[in-house]
């Protein structure tokens, strides 16, 4: 876990919830005065590691642990699926696309991806390597308790 | 101890895991640890909180809290996919600076327009903003009030908002953010048919052969809808798809024709296909002598600006823009003629063949065509011509209101169709179509609303632009703005929208679930309930009402908006602030509140706690005692029943995933206007357009007309202006999802990168970006998946931090009042480390 991120969860963990305090993150609630124009962040590298991320819930599509840029995805070619179908998994170590891919609107099987599930990005993402700009209090099912 | 690569990664990775669910790292995987219960998820359906598509979602809930979503295999709309967006709906609540209580700016314990904002109870903050209203009331009267609200307000927050304004406050200075959305798209409806909304539906994508994108991205801003596009475009011989587009997109990957068009230019285009349907013979002739009519639009009709910019003084039809008169066939004929394809390809920067291709899959009478169109043609200074010229194509060759054949005007935000068009939240409208310059329709408006007759305002209030200026001008005194980013949003914001909110002689209200620019602008916060913390509904796109129930406790004291509209009217007796004349006239209404009279009124309030479905809350309803929701709904729904709106009853859509209107004896209409398909379409009839009393469609004549401002030696550059795949319109939900932050991290120039090399600048290079009324500081992309041909600039609006509103021009369609946020000039300039 991001260094930032921990302090930031424990940070969120600790305050109690009627302390309100705007946040102030130019990104999220403008500069100050948001009319000013200040310097433009620089925009942060992606993450590359090829370490795959637990997932948030089952039904989260993975996101992207490697480089996409200038991956070809058209009508006529598809990048992602060259590693990432089936028949190519031994070869390159990619996970396979999920069996639901496989299926069309009416849910029947068919022997590759679905062409309406053929544009990867729609769903799936590269990650930069960036704090969150606040932190989010969401919890997954195996963690009980509420808010 | 040595230790393999595996297991080491293994190890990593359970204590990431755990660090991240916050769970101890003894616990390891047990099977079934707690029994079956702990494994528990209570499931319930929703639609999306984002786009206009209406994706059905189903969210699950352990522990009054949401713990994960999907998309809803049985919600026609999707079948089970939902966007990188909607697979995070689970996060988007939980933003760890969620507005909890309201706050007020004050100083020395008192409101001051210049102080620090401090929590205050919701007592006190509607006190303060009462006495704001009455006085302003007073001193100016119901001109002197407005509200801002939303095309992602529920359908009764929308109702609410606009029985309080208008039968309230008798002010008609209400308007939604849907204008800078799809006024253009409404405007056209209502002109070429009589009527709101599409004439088909997303089953229509399952049965076309082609599909014409008209200036919209539907790959980043529509994923969904694009997902059934493409599996009918990879699985069917010969369907084809033409994306027209003022620079290369993601949509363009799957375009069989793409073509990329000189800004503006779409108008000449449209006029050239109309010219080529006809040259070659292939008009419907029966379809167009019994089914439309021949009008001529008023031209050079403005842009939209303050009146005294030389632009507007010098157009000789800006006074009135939405002027038509009757002409026939023939000189429609002769009129476009005018746009031969040699011609159109010189003006439009576009090969003539790929014209020739795009006008073929309209004229060729075998090929089914659906057309398709979001901001491209709505935010346009000629957006409402754009529409209809548009729908003349598909009029001229008959290829409309059957499966497969159709124009189709898509919505970017969820209730845009469902709350802000057919609630009637616009500035000059009522429910169901009606108008508020329409004697008949207010009559029937005050009769369904128990008030006297001829209490409603008959004159039109301010539009989303004009409140900005009227708010610098000091003529609007007090706004409440509901579920939008309008500093955000709005275009030359730094002139108009920021110097509006922070003039001293004004009171701005913002609700919102975060701490948004707008909000941070405003006097008065009022923290808001969003999604499944209260209970909903949505119209999508294609005619679609779908409902959900609060699903979670909202944090804090934040409350629901239609909670904020309808308590607050409570703070209002009609003593003081209706009409002397009225009360004199009608004495029964004499020393009520407005709670009393609008929604304690015998109508909305007839339901009983006890028909909120068991299993399910509803905070709201318990505050009142009756069932809100349920009350303003079918109270609504009157108006639309009978008329060609018909909605089923309100229990129906807590089990359904959504109906497409009208929906009678229990059926919804998949296909309006034609015989068999549309229960209003009478036997014998064939097709009918009976938004109109001839029945009949307009086919328009307009011309094309020059943008407001293009670029120049010193502004050299276009702008363009709209969003990206992973951030939703202000990006104040999704910038705060970790996932979808990362994924797009920020705003930044999308450049060619011949200009950036001209500029001797390179990716990542930082800029200004400069027009005539403002400037941002941005980073240029050269590399990413828009392709920019040169001399054109985008830009996305999502990042606060770089407000690019404040560079566009406040230039409108002079007919709809849309601003068209695709088209002006701009410079770049490299930033000097």
């Amino acid at each position: 876990m991001h260094p930032l991120l921990l302090a930031a969860l424990v940070l969120c963990v600790t305050t109690p919830l009627h302390a309100q305090v705007l946040s102030d993150t130019p990104r999220l609630s403008g500069n100050t005065p948001p009319t000013e124009a200040v310097k433009a962040v620089p925009v942060p590298p992606m993450v590359t590691n090829d370490v795959r991320q637990m997932r948030n819930y089952p039904e989260q599509p993975p996101v992207i642990p490697h480089a996409i840029e200038g991956y070809q995805l058209t009508l006529n070619t598809n990048r992602c699926l060259s590693c990432h179908a089936r028949q190519f998994t031994t070869g390159s170590g990619a996970p396979m696309i999920s069996v639901t891919h496989f299926m069309d609107r009416d849910g029947q099987v068919l022997t590759d991806v679905t062409p309406r599930r053929y544009f990867c990005t729609a769903c799936h993402v590269p990650q930069a390597d960036a704090p969150p700009l606040v932190p989010n209090t969401f919890r997954d099912s195996l963690s009980s308790g509420g808010r | 101890m040595t230790l393999a690569r595996r297991d080491l990664i293994k190890a990593q990775a359970a204590a990431i895991a755990a660090a991240a669910a916050g769970i101890p790292l003894a616990a390891e995987a047990q099977p079934v640890a707690g029994g079956r219960a702990a494994l528990e998820i209570k499931w319930s359906k929703a639609p999306c909180r984002f786009c206009g598509t209406g994706c059905g979602v189903m969210v699950g809930v352990k522990d009054d809290h949401v713990v994960a979503t999907h998309g809803d295999t049985q919600a026609e709309v999707n079948r089970g996919l939902n966007c990188v967006k909607g697979y995070f709906l689970s996060k988007i609540m939980y933003g760890a600076d969620r507005l909890t209580t309201p706050l007020l700016r004050k100083r020395n314990g008192v409101y001051a327009k210049d102080g620090a904002f401090e929590p205050v109870s919701w007592d006190e903050a509607f006190d303060v903003m009462a006495a704001q209203v009455k006085r302003i009331l007073k001193e100016k009267g119901p001109t002197g009030i407005g509200m801002f609200g939303s095309g992602q307000w529920t359908i009764w927050e929308g109702y609410a908002a606009t029985k309080l304004m208008r039968a309230g406050f008798r002010s008609n200075n209400l308007d939604p953010n849907a204008r800078h959305c799809m006024a253009s798209a409404a405007f056209a409806f209502m002109r070429s048919f009589g009527m709101d909304e599409p004439m088909g539906c997303y089953d229509d994508f399952e049965q076309a052969d082609a599909f014409v994108l008209w200036g919209s991205n539907m790959a980043e801003m529509h994923p969904i809808l694009w997902t059934r596009i493409t599996d009918r475009r990879l699985s069917t011989p010969d369907c084809k798809v033409a994306v027209l587009s003022t620079f290369t997109n993601r949509s363009s990957d799957l375009a069989d024709i793409p073509i990329v068009f000189k800004p503006g230019t779409d108008l000449a285009i449209l006029n050239y296909i109309a010219n080529h349907i006809i040259t070659t013979g292939r008009v419907n002739k029966d379809f167009v002598r019994e089914h439309t009519l021949f009008l001529k639009a008023q031209t050079d009709i403005g842009y939209g600006l303050r009146p005294d910019d030389p632009r507007e003084k010098r157009a000789a039809g800006a006074k009135d823009p939405a002027a038509t008169t009757p002409t026939d066939f023939d000189s429609y004929a002769a009129f476009v003629a005018d746009y031969t394809l040699e011609k159109v390809a010189a003006l439009s920067g576009v090969e003539a063949s790929q014209l020739h291709a795009l006008a073929e899959l309209y004229a060729d009478p075998k090929r089914k065509v659906v057309s398709l169109w979001t901001m491209g043609f709505n935010q346009h200074v000629r957006g409402v011509w754009a529409n209809q010229l548009c729908y003349n194509l598909h009029l001229l060759t008959g290829k409309i209101s059957e499966p497969g054949n159709g124009p189709f005007s898509l919505t970017g935000q969820p209730s845009a169709c469902g709350t802000a068009r057919e609630v009637g939240t616009f500035a000059h409208r009522l429910p169901a179509d009606m108008l508020v310059a329409n004697p008949a329709h207010r009559k029937h408006t005050e009769e369904l609303w128990g008030l006297p007759e001829g209490f409603l305002n008959p004159v039109p209030g301010y539009h989303a632009v004009q409140q900005d200026r009227m708010l610098k001008d000091g003529k609007l005194n007090f706004l409440w703005v509901q579920v939008n980013n309008n500093l955000q949003a709005a275009p030359n914001s730094a002139n108009e929208t920021w110097r509006g909110y922070r003039n001293p002689d004004n009171f701005i209200v913002v609700s919102d679930a975060y701490p948004t620019v707008t909000a941070k602008a405003a006097d008065l916060i009022l923290p808001s309930a969003m999604w499944v913390e209260k209970e909903g509904a949505y119209g999508n796109a294609e005619r679609r009402t779908a409902f959900w129930h609060q699903l979670v406790t909202p944090p804090g004291e934040a409350r629901s908006d239609v909670w904020q509209v309808v308590e607050f009217s409570k703070r209002f007796t009609t003593d003081e602030v209706w009409p002397v004349e009225t009360l004199a006239a009608h004495p029964q209404y004499r020393g009520k509140t407005l709670f009393q009279v609008l929604f304690r009124n015998g109508s909305v309030d007839r339901f009983p706690l006890t028909d909120i479905e068991s299993g399910y809350a509803c905070d709201d309803s318990q505050r009142f005692g009756f069932y809100l929701q349920k009350g303003l709904f079918e109270e609504y729904a009157a108006f639309g029943r009978g008329h060609g709106h018909d909605l089923a009853p309100f229990d129906t859509y807590h089990q359904v995933r959504g109906l497409r209107w009208p929906v009678v004896d229990g059926k919804e209409t998949r296909w309006r206007y034609r015989e068999g398909l549309d229960p209003y379409v009478k036997p014998g009839q064939g097709i009918r357009f009976y938004g109109r009393p001839d029945g009949r469609a307009v086919i328009l004549t307009a011309p094309y007309e020059p943008p407001a401002e293009s670029p120049d030696a010193e502004y050299g550059f276009w702008l363009v202006t709209g969003r990206v795949l992973e951030h939703w319109h202000s990006g104040s939900m999704t910038m705060r999802v970790p996932e979808l932050y990362r994924a797009f991290p920020g705003a930044r120039v999308f450049m060619n990168p011949l200009d950036a090399r001209r500029l001797g600048i390179n990716q990542g290079a930082e800029v200004e970006v400069i027009s005539r009324r403002g400037l941002i500081r941005s980073r240029i992309e050269i590399r990413g998946r828009n392709r920019m041909p040169p001399g054109v600039v985008f830009v996305p609006w999502f990042d606060a931090s770089q407000l690019i509103n404040q560079v566009t021009l406040d230039a409108t369609d002079p007919i709809s009042k849309q601003t068209d946020f695709k088209k002006c000039a701009v410079k770049i300039v490299p930033v000097v480390a």
